[in-house]
């Protein structure tokens, strides 16, 4: 960490005066106004087929080229951003909500209930993520619901356990006895002394898994049970790319290229808060 | 100690038994009548309702329960529904094509990751440290398919050095190994970034140990104090850290599988899923994850063993 800029500097001003976060925030940025101008940027429409324009390279009408069906792979990339980061919020979102709610359920509930919890939690934990969304679409069928449903299950168990730690540490300490004997309710003590203890720690975690989350999104994808097609999103691009790997390795690239930017984006940002906000959670 | 490992031991049991739980229930769940989908639509009505009876559809779903859960703990896990084998049999079969793939995965962490760790340690705070810093996490953020493909990209299809498909000629132990490189190098290296973490953190504390401030205070050359006596102790967590790396390599292993079209478990419940055979499905998630937790439950008692306050903390 660099010494010149102080400890009581802001948040923003202390990420960016790490040069790792520096270059998180900018691909982070290219990925998300991608995502917002994406109509603007590409004109043509992302599912448009036209077979006589297949496999053409990079050109200007066609920045990254073309697929199989012809199909502009600039318009694909920038509208599968779309995709890849609405699952990160929505998924990241509810994993949070329902690791929350679970893990106050633990640390105020009754022991075996506490018990049974965290048995289920190390029980999702057990299975290889992979595995674990192969069993999940065999039941809900490949959408975008069993990639969701896959981060909530991969995601919730540590946010629970972080919920659940911290409400134990409280819910017997003295200031919040003492809260307690001034007559403060439930919701006032979960209010003002146990969630803003947690919320620190989650987010940090949070915004680490971010990366996560779009790799399993993508990688659902790329086997062909996520987002279904047309819908563009970077795995499907990279699955097209793979089967036409011998007729032209751009298609490949297109799919492959966002998905590195925007996992290394955000792994850098959240490397760098951590560090900033919380460096004792740096274990490794 | 062996209070424990009984209580691993246990831990790990029942573990093992909610999975089969979970497992159960996804297949109780699973839209659709089981027999009609695995007879196609040309059974009639009577071959459907033997196969009911076969299988044992007909009866309560607790008895049903109870079937699946004794018979899985004996090791009979159904008959897959193409070929009428039984399931255990076709996933032993393709597993060790998986284990030859997660342990070479191991061998690149480990033939890389150890020693750039090592040097960030010895060149601590330099150039050098902060690009080993970043390559780490990088490798660790992409994801392994994008890396299997990439891979495929360059060296087999584009530069034509390695071997793009297939898992080699059976009994030709060259030809196999060639196969491996590019599946095991996606495989294995975001483990690399990890194991350089993990050894230039253990380094940079073995390295202030008093044995190895007295072997630098004997004037013993540099290059035998941090290969000899400094390594030598940071090397013990990275062993462990293995333990959950070998368990999440198996994720790998399946995109790995699936791109370079090598045999083995990921390819078997990939193709599974696709061709609708449920019970080779939920068998071989079955068999990895119980893989998955006896792994973790080795790397526990290894830290126990190593460790004598992670055994009292219980």
């Amino acid at each position: 960490m660099s010494e010149a800029v102080s400890k009581g500097a802001g948040p923003i001003r202390r990420i960016l005066s790490e040069p790792l976060g520096v270059v998180g925030v900018v691909l982070v940025l290219v990925v998300v106004l991608g995502a917002v101008f994406a109509d603007v940027l590409a004109t043509v429409d992302p599912s448009s087929i036209s077979p006589r324009d297949r496999f053409l390279p990079p050109s200007l009408a066609h920045p990254f080229g073309t697929d199989h069906l012809g199909r502009d792979l600039f318009s694909r990339v920038l509208h599968g951003s779309r995709i890849a980061l609405a699952v990160a919020l929505f998924a990241t979102a509810a994993s949070l909500s329902i690791g929350i709610v679970l893990g106050l359920i633990a640390g105020f509930g009754p022991r075996w209930l506490d018990a049974l919890l965290i048995l289920l939690f190390d029980s999702v934990k057990s299975f290889p993520t992979v595995m674990l969304a192969l069993a999940l679409v065999t039941l809900f069928g490949p959408s975008l619901t069993a990639v969701i449903v896959v981060v909530v299950l991969v995601n919730v168990p540590g946010y629970a356990r972080i919920v659940r730690t911290q409400t134990l540490s409280m819910k017997d300490a003295d200031f919040v006895a003492a809260a307690e004997s001034m007559g403060a309710g439930f919701s006032r003590i979960l209010r003002v002394h146990i969630l803003p203890n947690a919320i620190g720690p989650l987010l940090i975690l949070a915004s680490m898994d971010i990366p996560v989350v779009i790799a399993i999104e993508a990688g659902m994808s790329f086997l062909g049970l996520g987002v279904r097609p047309p819908t563009p999103s970077w795995g499907a691009i990279l699955n097209d790319g793979f089967t036409a790997i011998r007729d032209t390795s751009w298609i490949a690239v297109a799919g492959g290229l966002p998905i590195i930017v925007t996992t290394l984006g955000f792994t850098f940002l959240g490397e760098t808060v951590r560090d900033v906000f919380d460096p004792r959670l740096k274990v490794r | 100690m062996l209070y424990y490992t009984l209580n691993r031991l246990a831990l790990a049991l029942v573990i093992v038994s909610v999975v089969m739980l979970l497992l159960f229930s996804m297949i109780y769940l699973i839209p659709g009548d089981p027999a009609a989908v695995a007879l196609g639509p040309r059974a009639t009505e009577a071959m459907r309702e033997a196969l009911r009876v076969k299988i044992g559809l007909d009866q309560p779903i607790w008895v049903q329960f109870w079937n699946f859960f004794t018979s899985a703990w004996t090791g009979d896990l159904g008959r897959e529904v193409l070929s009428d084998r039984p399931v255990a049999a076709v996933v032993l079969e393709q597993l060790p094509f998986t284990m030859a793939l997660i342990f070479s995965g191991v061998g690149w962490s480990v033939a890389l990751g150890i020693p750039l760790g090592c040097w960030a340690a010895v060149k601590r705070n330099s150039l050098a440290d902060h690009i080993v810093g970043v390559i780490s996490v990088a490798v660790i953020a992409v994801p392994s398919f994008v890396v299997a493909i990439y891979a495929l990209l360059l060296f087999a299809v584009t530069l034509r050095w390695l071997p793009a498909i297939g898992a080699g000629e059976s009994g030709n132990f060259f030809d196999q190994l060639v196969h491996l490189i590019l599946p095991s190098l996606a495989v294995g290296i975001g483990w690399v970034g990890y194991i350089a973490r993990m050894v230039r953190a253990s380094m940079l504390e073995s390295m202030g140990a008093q044995h190895v401030r007295t072997a630098r205070a004997f004037g013993l050359p540099e290059s035998r104090i941090v290969y000899q006596y400094a390594l030598k102790i940071a090397i013990l967590p990275t062993i462990t850290l293995l333990g959950v790396g070998i368990g999440q390599m198996l994720s790998s292993a399946v995109f790995a599988e699936i791109v370079f079209a090598r045999p083995g478990v990921g390819k078997l419940v990939y193709d599974a899923i696709l061709t609708r055979n449920y019970p080779l499905v939920t068998g071989t998630v079955l068999v990895t994850t119980v893989l998955f937790v006896l792994i973790n439950l080795l790397a526990d008692l290894i830290v126990g063993m190593l460790d004598p306050r992670v055994r009292s903390g219980l």
